[in-house]
């Protein structure tokens, strides 16, 4: 089975069924990352869901057209601000004369506040990391052929 | 009646089984998706519904397509090799020793398991008086323990960078032109 040379993209029900399930996918993602305080996930269950759909959609319509929606390029830059966000809220925290990542500081007039503010901005940088790398993990192997 | 979790495990047990079993490739990395999805299941029994969704996205999900799109590269049949029995007792011993140390840990869900007398129940108090969210799991994660959140994001980030670095740039020009 070639993936990345034989698209199942004539496969209707294949296509049809998985366009229906896609956005479905990436919702579900951006609920997990954004219902984690309340709910079960946070960034990295979020990632690895958001990269599925986009996994999923690479499966069915091929590689090609999966680097059209999400060009490598692209994923690279998420990849390393993901790290970055996650990196630059503890600076910030000690710009603010806190400790690294102590996030309280980040609201002085609400701790509370500034605790979820922290919560929110690194969970978003766990989840960007984490998308981009199961990304380049799929872009890697599936583009392999043999040699 | 029996444990749905019981029932779950001889149905996990089945399957590596019949992994070990098979020299069918592309069977045995189709069950080794089943496998994710079932241990996903046995999760969401355990109230560890984050993990569940973790394992079937990238259990069953994104690592069984590595696996697929691995297959493409090589054959589909595993090559026929004399059974050895030294390897077999190997993996047996260490396997009954695993088994044998699972024996003196707590039970599941005891309360008076060491991992729920330190510090956990100052974390069960601080989420409610600190944060004043219901999620204790993403409290810890992004906050008590944000440092190592932070490095095992940089794990993640440095495993993409290899990856990048060896499969995707090192696979450049001068070496696609001979393939």
């Amino acid at each position: 089975m070639k993936i990345s040379v034989m698209p199942m993209r004539d496969k209707i029900i294949l296509r049809v069924v998985s366009r229906f399930l896609i956005p479905f996918i990436l919702l579900f993602g951006l609920y997990v990352q954004f219902h984690g305080d309340y709910g079960p996930g946070g960034g990295f269950q979020a990632g690895v869901i958001f990269a599925a759909g986009f996994v999923l959609y690479g499966l069915i319509f091929g590689l090609d057209n999966l680097k059209k929606v999400a060009p490598l390029r692209i994923v690279e830059i998420f990849l390393a601000v993901g790290l970055l966000i996650y990196g630059g809220v503890g600076v910030e925290t000690m710009l603010l004369s806190g400790n690294y990542l102590d996030y309280k500081v980040l609201d002085g007039a609400d701790p509370r506040h500034g605790l979820h503010l922290g919560i929110l901005l690194v969970e978003i940088g766990v989840g960007l990391t984490v998308a981009s790398s199961m990304l380049v993990f799929f872009y890697a192997f599936a583009g392999r052929k043999h040699s | 009646m029996i444990p749905t979790e019981f029932l779950l495990f001889a149905f996990l047990m089945v399957i590596a089984l019949m992994i070990s079993r098979l020299r069918h490739l592309f069977a045995a990395a189709m069950l080794s998706g089943m496998f994710s999805l079932v241990s996903a299941g046995l999760f969401t029994l355990m109230d560890a519904v984050d993990v569940a969704f973790t394992e079937a996205a990238v259990g069953a999900g994104v690592s069984t397509i590595l696996l697929l799109g691995t297959l493409s590269l090589t054959s589909h049949e595993e090559r026929q090799r004399p059974i050895r029995i030294l390897p077999f007792v190997i993996v047996f011993l260490t396997g009954a020793a695993l088994f044998v140390g699972t024996l003196d840990m707590p039970a599941y869900g005891d309360p008076q398991a060491p991992i729920h007398l330190y510090l956990e129940s100052d974390y069960v108090r601080g989420t409610q008086a600190e944060f004043g969210i219901p999620n204790i799991v993403t409290a810890v994660l992004a906050s008590y323990r944000g440092y190592d959140t932070l490095g095992e994001t940089a794990v993640i980030f440095t495993a993409a960078v290899g990856i990048l670095a060896l499969l995707i740039r090192g696979s450049g020009p001068e070496k696609g032109a001979d393939s």
